[in-house]
């Protein structure tokens, strides 16, 4: 039982990481690597103020800003300066390298016995249960501590989720989504593709500071080396999350992006369970994610050396 | 009124791809006059349609319209003056997103957007009432994606959506050239519908010298980044188009001349 609250706990925090993929990837089409600096970005920033006696709450809300500062030059290097989008986002993630062991001072922060955003949780479900530290959920003890992590993520994963379906469903979101579609039609309809660009990658890549700042509450940690492949993840969590309930609608792709990196986080903890090398992760996740690249154009390719000849355009 | 005042575009200067697509080209339209623009391939028209819309900014010359001097403005900012229909029915809509969300996007061009739902329920009955005109059963199919839609149908849509907030100008850039005869022609019915019933401005770019004949009230022949004929009043009623041919010949003509022996001949002839 402790696995699953552990899986899903890890992946609702990083189902933000997804939802800021998802604006980036999916909505302006923008293949945006910065995702792997601004999550450690996020981690260490929130460690350094949980450690100087900052409330976790407003840690988490400098996380989020910086993470989108973090966005919005790599939007601003590719719309104002031309840089194409892949290295205006190593740019980005190789600068943030720097500055987070600056902000961190070392390598690595342990976050261990300090205040976290599900501290006041963990105090009520404490109370609520009459003092024991271990709650029966469906017959198997768990202790409060990880259950307050849990319930704190879905909270804050279903608030932002709702708030960023309401949002994409603006007039402002609809630009935003048009933007990725058909750039020429949304300057022809009077908006600002590139502006739009700049916001859409700042909200992102603010999600995904968002989430390594829980991420690193959570674990206990933050490492300067925390991001490295996050990017990959998400991806891989937004690909299982298509798979599993497609993408018609806005609402639907984004529970289909939680849903895809809680599945993806619980195919990892049963992996690892079974004896995968922890090192071989990385490697896992990338030639899973180049299959679901390939796979319907291979899928394609099959049919058509198959049935090739019976059927012409 | 659209009011363009010396305009001059090269395209890569001072190289041996140069090319001089506008030459100090002048124009004026007046308000609610419909003008279709004619001319061979590399003519210029549509570097003209594309200086109006701002896809690029010209080397020289003003373009005024509604009184505003908009040569220096962005592309997007114009839109709020523009409504534009493209040659690729592909082009003036998201596909991957619904007829009425494309529709709620035309609905506040070139205002800001702001942070309200925008499909509401008075939204999708003012879109389902204004599409049934085009009797392509689109109303009962606003939440599906546009681009299920065929290229005529899409064509239509984005005429629709440059018209939806009355623009001071449209542009039309050869719309009807990619679509099957049938939907080329209802899609140049619509035009003339729309463009009749609310007196709008209108620029069309259009390869079919017939559909200039019957569309519009003047036709502006373009040849070598220059305006070489301008049709208008008794004159373009009178126009037909083997006379539009003629003049493409004897244009043609002058061009196997070297220009300085068609200078001296001129200087003699005429």
């Amino acid at each position: 039982m402790n696995l699953v609250i552990g899986a899903f706990t890890m992946g609702l925090i990083l189902s933000l990481l997804s939802l800021g993929m998802l604006i980036s990837f999916r909505m302006i089409r923008f293949t945006d690597i910065t995702v792997d600096g601004s999550i450690t970005l996020g981690a260490s920033l929130t460690a350094v103020l949980i450690m100087s006696g900052m409330s976790p709450w407003l840690a988490c809300l400098i996380a989020f800003l910086g993470g989108a500062a973090a966005g919005m030059i790599t939007g601003i290097l590719h719309t104002r300066f031309k840089i194409q989008q892949i290295l205006a986002g190593i740019l980005v993630m190789t600068a943030l390298y720097s500055i987070n062991l600056r902000i961190m001072g070392r390598s690595n922060i342990p976050l261990l016995d300090t205040e976290t955003i599900s501290g006041s949780t963990e105090t009520l479900l404490v109370n609520l249960s009459g003092g024991v530290t271990k709650i029966s959920l469906f017959g198997w003890p768990v202790p409060a501590g990880d259950l307050a992590v849990f319930i704190s993520s879905l909270a804050i994963c279903v608030l932002l989720s709702i708030a960023l379906s309401a949002f994409l469903k603006t007039h402002f979101g609809t630009a935003l989504r048009a933007t990725g579609n058909n750039s020429q039609m949304v300057r022809a309809q009077g908006i600002n593709n590139h502006t739009m660009v700049v916001f859409s990658l700042a909200l992102s890549n603010g999600l995904v500071a968002l989430s390594g700042g829980l991420l690193a509450q959570y674990q206990g940690f933050a490492d300067v080396q925390m991001g490295i492949g996050m990017m990959v993840w998400g991806l891989a969590s937004i690909i299982i999350g298509e798979a599993l309930v497609g993408k018609s609608g806005i609402g639907i792709t984004i529970i289909g992006a939680i849903l895809g990196t809680i599945l993806f986080r619980l195919l990892i903890a049963i992996a690892l369970r079974w004896g995968l090398n922890p090192n071989d992760l990385k490697l896992v996740t990338a030639v899973f994610v180049f299959l679901a690249l390939v796979a319907p154009t291979l899928f394609k390719t099959l049919t058509k050396s198959i049935f090739g000849g019976q059927r012409h355009a | 009124m659209l009011k363009i005042d010396q305009l001059s575009k090269t395209f890569y200067p001072n190289t041996v791809n140069e090319v001089r697509a506008l030459q100090k080209v002048s124009l004026t339209i007046e308000e609610g006059c419909f003008t279709a623009i004619i001319g061979t391939n590399g003519s210029g028209k549509s570097t003209l349609l594309n200086a109006i819309a701002g896809t690029f900014i010209p080397d020289t010359g003003s373009i005024t319209l509604n009184g505003q001097n908009i040569s220096k403005w962005y592309e997007y900012r114009r839109a709020s003056l523009i409504g534009r229909v493209f040659q690729n029915p592909f082009a003036g809509s998201a596909a991957e997103m619904s007829i009425a969300e494309n529709i709620v996007m035309a609905m506040k061009r070139g205002q800001n957007r702001s942070l309200r739902l925008a499909v509401t329920q008075r939204v999708r009955n003012e879109i389902a009432d204004r599409v049934s005109v085009l009797k392509m059963g689109l109303e009962d199919r606003i939440d599906n994606p546009i681009g299920t839609l065929s290229g005529g149908q899409r064509q239509a849509l984005t005429l629709l959506m440059a018209t939806w907030l009355k623009p001071k100008l449209l542009l039309l850039d050869e719309h009807t050239a990619a679509l099957d005869p049938k939907s080329a022609a209802k899609v140049a019915e619509l035009t003339k519908y729309i463009i009749e019933k609310e007196n709008l401005t209108a620029l069309m770019v259009t390869h079919s010298m017939q559909q200039a004949i019957d569309l519009t009230q003047r036709i502006v022949m373009m040849h070598r980044g220059r305006i070489v004929e301008d049709y208008r009043d008794e004159m373009k009623k009178r126009v037909r188009v083997h006379d539009l041919i003629d003049t493409f010949d004897r244009l043609q003509k002058r061009e196997l001349f070297d220009e300085s022996v068609a200078e001296l001949l001129l200087k003699q002839y005429v």
